[in-house]
């Protein structure tokens, strides 16, 4: 692998010697966490810091009547209990919108509701007091008179005349609609030798992050100033909107994440109850602590992926797919969520279905509607679940129908390795992509002809096997593109400083953010190389609106890309700027000179001159004894944004070997592989658990993860114990593999791989079930794949 | 509310002494009345287990747990077993196998995988998945902790993975 190079040195950071790039390092600072010495939001106290408990609907849809607090203001270490027209004096209300996604509209939103409640858990009322048992003890006591509505849940028909308007003054129910035709899709469908149809369907679930979404707001009234401290992936975002809704300038707000308990996309949004929370200390002038308790992230956080897609494929008989057509429909709750807007993830399936295939010829309708249910919005991997589900799930059926093997039918449409650059049919553009050569990996890592075989002959004991394939294409680096053409002041470029302080350490301040994937890692990695120094000597300081860059922080795999670039570029310059003062000091030209493990070393002879140290001990203390005219700059920022494609496209394929117990309906996941790739790797080790915790979140949602509602819109399993996640007892091995395409976009050449592992694994699982009941005949196109599902497909309940 | 009662214990070798309601949860009495937030909360009703922590030797769910419940007992937190340094092997083999991402079940991860390891010098890849699935990780899909505490069995033997 080579990388052309821009390096005046004439090294890339990829051969400098004794270089992190590639090498697996342990992340620094993981003896916090390990000890329990971390700072998660929910540790935080501070003086004065008084907790606020949210007083929640229990109706999906009610007009709020009357609310009387009056015995929860009397009762002992009760601060307030503020309603949602106390508070909207404080804080405005939001639409969540962006001009890109034409036609997307939804209505105003409050931090806590005033007149009206649209789904059960929005909040009607806030009571604070100095403890959260007292708070708590507090809202039990507040009367709240309800006149209940008629709630809309089912998707199906939301859209229907008989069926009530959410909000009246948007005219129905549809938040967003977006139809695409590519190519010729009559003519292909009509030309095909088969035509399959299936109707795929999507269980709503939701990211449950181990830590709750937590914020401790501090509004000093002499500083004028108000810190958030807030496990958000987005720090710059969040100053961004707390400042334009409680009237403030952005310099005025500063947001400090410190450790995050998870956060997948769910803490890459702002909530009302957390806009809430800022505008409390603002009124109350104290800091305010807000800890969602579990039935309230369940009722709250956002949900996800609650889709039913018809999906339709048109197939020769050698195999050829000519076409793709869906349509899709989703319910997103009574609000577009704000700033990101709840239309991403039904646009995402609309570009990416049939995405890793040659066919040009796309049909796609997708819409987005209200209901009466908690808002969905962004959680990992934003919409490629479900196109993803869709098409493997459409080119496995159209296999089965001419039969060929699932593997062959694949080869014979995967865009060619060669054929790069290249555009789908929705217009993504791919720079370089590796499908077949991604296919040939797995097919040596899984030995598919063996299992195949094994497959075989455990059918014949009656033990049901399956495997199940499924390629995949993931959005990664996003530009502007995302959301900053539509309007949202939400970064897509990001910033890193680098400066050697005085004693020879390095000192690196970056844009992105920290949640467990290895931000501080990587960035340490690229700067140590970069510059010869050991990652030891390297600090890196996240999230912190006053004391990193701006930036966008770390969401839809761009951390490592688009951060980890400019960490490159900043070292990049901060090396050339040392070696400047040590060809000064050394009376060397800096063409002569280089740093290897924490010295000034000669180019030539790797000798060495001067260590870091003693440089930074002269710099800093002694600038006397430097030659006239130096001043010496051993702080450099750079800043870095894609600018030639919107998204760095990553590929990969992942397969699932599993059994199905015919007589139970459970499914036992055997095995699953992986092969992904994302261009430059910086750590092997956090790519792979990157991608393996991905894995185990799409076979969540493959397998377990529903958010369960009633016809009334009430949530029916709220709580850790009827929501199941994955154990690790239920859970596989998974094995990664990589093919390496560096994007030419930069120097660094690292696409995202935070996303690829749940893009892809529930797809396969599907299909693997499918496979395994091939000769029941049974076809199952939903998820979760619960027992029920299953019993129920094979005719037994 | 009923009025607080005295109470003392062992908290990581420490003698304490604390008056409190009978309504107090062993995890919000560690975490707010000692400030040991290492004891993590998760989902307040005994699923997670990222409130683990050891109670007379035996591992419970410090949120089912009342702290009234604890007189005269000893409880050892994640702090304490870290300052001890009995874990230390199974904390080096987290970090070496990147067995942590954000790190909020990993203090009750570590205690639950040490009762394993207490328990059963030798235990199998399935056994220590079982053992361990009462303590939920969103982040890692499980696999480097169970490569972590089965490098950690095998060490322990004297023996290399």
């Amino acid at each position: 692998m080579k990388v052309a190079s821009t390096n005046p040195d004439g090294l890339t950071v990829l051969d400098r010697p004794n270089s992190y790039i590639g090498k697996v390092v342990p992340r620094p600072n993981l003896e916090r966490l390990m000890q329990g010495r971390g700072l998660y939001v929910s540790d935080m106290e501070l003086p004065r810091m008084a907790h606020v408990v949210f007083l929640r609907s229990p109706h999906a849809h009610a007009r709020i009547i009357a609310i009387d607090a009056a015995e929860a203001r009397r009762m002992p270490d009760v601060i307030a209990v503020v309603t949602g027209k106390e508070l909207a004096a404080v804080v405005t209300p939001w639409v969540g919108v962006l001009s890109h996604l034409k036609g997307l509209k939804s209505a105003p939103q409050h931090a806590i509701a005033i007149d009206r409640v649209c789904w059960q858990g929005e909040a009607v009322a806030a009571v604070v007091a100095t403890s959260r048992a007292v708070a708590e003890d507090a809202a039990e006591t507040v009367r709240v008179e309800y006149q209940e509505l008629d709630a809309v849940t089912d998707m199906r028909t939301a859209l229907d005349p008989e069926t009530p308007v959410i909000h009246p003054s948007l005219g129905d129910n549809l938040a967003f609609e977006r139809n695409l035709d590519a190519g010729a899709v009559d003519a292909a469908f009509a030309s095909s030798d088969e035509v399959v149809e299936a109707d795929f369907i999507f269980g709503r679930h939701t990211g449950v992050t181990l830590e709750s979404r937590a914020v401790v707001a501090d509004w000093n009234i002499a500083e004028q100033r108000l810190t958030i401290y807030q496990g958000t992936q987005a720090p710059h975002m969040v100053q961004n909107i707390a400042a334009l809704h409680l009237g403030l300038a952005d310099s005025q707000v500063r947001v400090v994440c410190k450790d995050v308990g998870g956060s997948f996309g769910i803490k890459v949004h702002i909530y009302a109850d957390e806009m809430a929370t800022y505008a409390l200390s603002k009124l109350l002038r104290r800091p305010v602590k807000f800890v969602a308790d579990r039935v309230e992230s369940f009722n709250t956080d956002i949900h996800a992926r609650d889709h039913r897609c018809k999906g339709r494929i048109g197939v020769n008989r050698d195999g050829t797919i000519t076409a793709f057509e869906i349509d899709d429909l989703t319910g997103i709750g009574p609000y577009s969520m704000y700033p990101r807007t709840s239309a991403i993830e039904a646009n995402q399936v609309v570009n990416l279905v049939g995405g890793p295939y040659m066919t040009k010829n796309y049909r796609a309708r997708a819409r987005v509607v209200f209901q009466n249910k908690n808002v969905m919005c962004q959680y990992r991997a934003v919409g490629h679940p479900i196109a993803c589900s869709v098409t493997e799930g459409l080119v496995d059926l159209a296999a089965s129908k001419i039969g060929m093997d699932p593997v062959e039918i694949r080869r014979r449409n995967l865009i060619a390795d060669d054929a790069y650059p290249c555009a789908s049919p929705s217009g993504l553009r791919f720079e370089l992509l590796s499908h077949h050569a991604a296919m040939n990996k797995l097919m040596t890592m899984m030995d598919y002809d063996a299992l195949r075989a094994e497959q075989a002959t455990l059918r014949r004991k009656n033990v049901h096997r399956g495997i199940g394939i499924a390629s995949f294409i993931e959005v990664t680096n996003p530009s502007a593109a995302f959301y900053g053409v539509g309007g949202a002041r939400i970064s897509s470029q990001d910033g890193v400083a680098v400066r050697l302080d005085a004693t020879g350490s390095v000192i690196c301040q970056t844009s992105i953010t920290e949640q467990g994937q290895g931000s501080e890692s990587l960035t340490a990695q690229i700067v140590g190389s970069v510059l010869g120094v050991s990652m030891e000597r390297v600090r890196v300081i996240l999230g912190d609106t006053d004391h990193t860059p701006y930036g966008g922080g770390t969401w839809a795999s761009r951390g490592a890309g688009i951060g980890g670039e400019a960490a490159l570029q900043a070292a990049k310059i901060l090396r050339k700027n040392i070696l400047d003062v040590a060809a000064a000091i050394l009376q060397s030209s800096p063409a002569d000179l280089d740093i290897v493990n924490d010295a000034i070393v000669s180019a030539v002879d790797g000798s060495s001159r001067i260590d870091l140290k003693e440089l930074s001990r002269i710099v800093y203390f002694r600038p006397d004894t430097l030659p006239p005219g130096i001043q010496p700059e051993l702080m450099a920022t750079r800043h870095f944004v894609p600018r030639e494609y919107p998204f760095a496209f990553t590929n990969g394929v992942q397969a699932s070997w599993l059994e199905v117990d015919v007589d139970t309906g459970f499914v036992k996941l055997l095995r699953h592989w992986v092969v992904e790739d994302c261009g430059t790797i910086i750590n092997p080790q956090l790519v792979d658990e990157q991608i393996r915790g991905g894995v185990v979140q799409g076979l969540g949602a493959a397998l377990f993860e529903k958010c369960i509602y009633d016809e009334r819109g009430q949530l029916t399993n709220a709580n850790m114990a009827d929501y199941l996640v994955p154990m690790s007892g239920e859970m596989p091995d998974i094995d990664v593999g990589h093919v390496v395409s560096p994007t030419s976009e930069s120097e660094l050449g690292a696409k995202g791989a935070g996303e690829a592992g749940t893009a892809g694994a529930a797809a396969a699982v599907a299909n693997a079930v499918n496979d395994a009941l091939k000769p029941f005949g049974a076809i199952i196109t939903e998820i979760p794949l619960t027992p029920q599902v299953i019993l129920t497909a094979l005719g037994r309940i | 509310m009923t009025a607080a009662l005295p109470i003392s214990l062992e908290v990581n070798g420490e003698s304490v002494n604390a008056n409190v309601l009978p309504r107090l949860n062993l995890a919000d009495f560690l975490r707010e009345h000692l400030k040991l937030t290492g004891t993590h909360v998760g989902c307040e009703h005994g699923v997670c287990g990222a409130c683990t922590v050891r109670v007379n030797g035996e591992i419970v769910r410090s949120c089912l747990m009342l702290a009234v419940q604890t007189h005269g007992a000893s409880v050892v937190t994640i702090e304490g077993l870290s300052d001890s340094g009995e874990i230390a092997d199974l904390q080096a083999a987290f970090r070496d196998r990147n067995a942590l991402q954000c790190g909020f079940c990993t203090p009750g991860m570590l205690i639950a995988a040490q009762d394993l390891l207490k328990q059963e010098t030798e235990p199998n890849r399935e056994r220590i998945r079982e053992h361990l699935s009462g303590n939920y990780c969103r982040c890692t899909g499980y696999q480097a902790i169970i490569d972590a505490v089965e490098t950690t069995a095998l060490a322990r033997m004297g023996r290399k993975p």
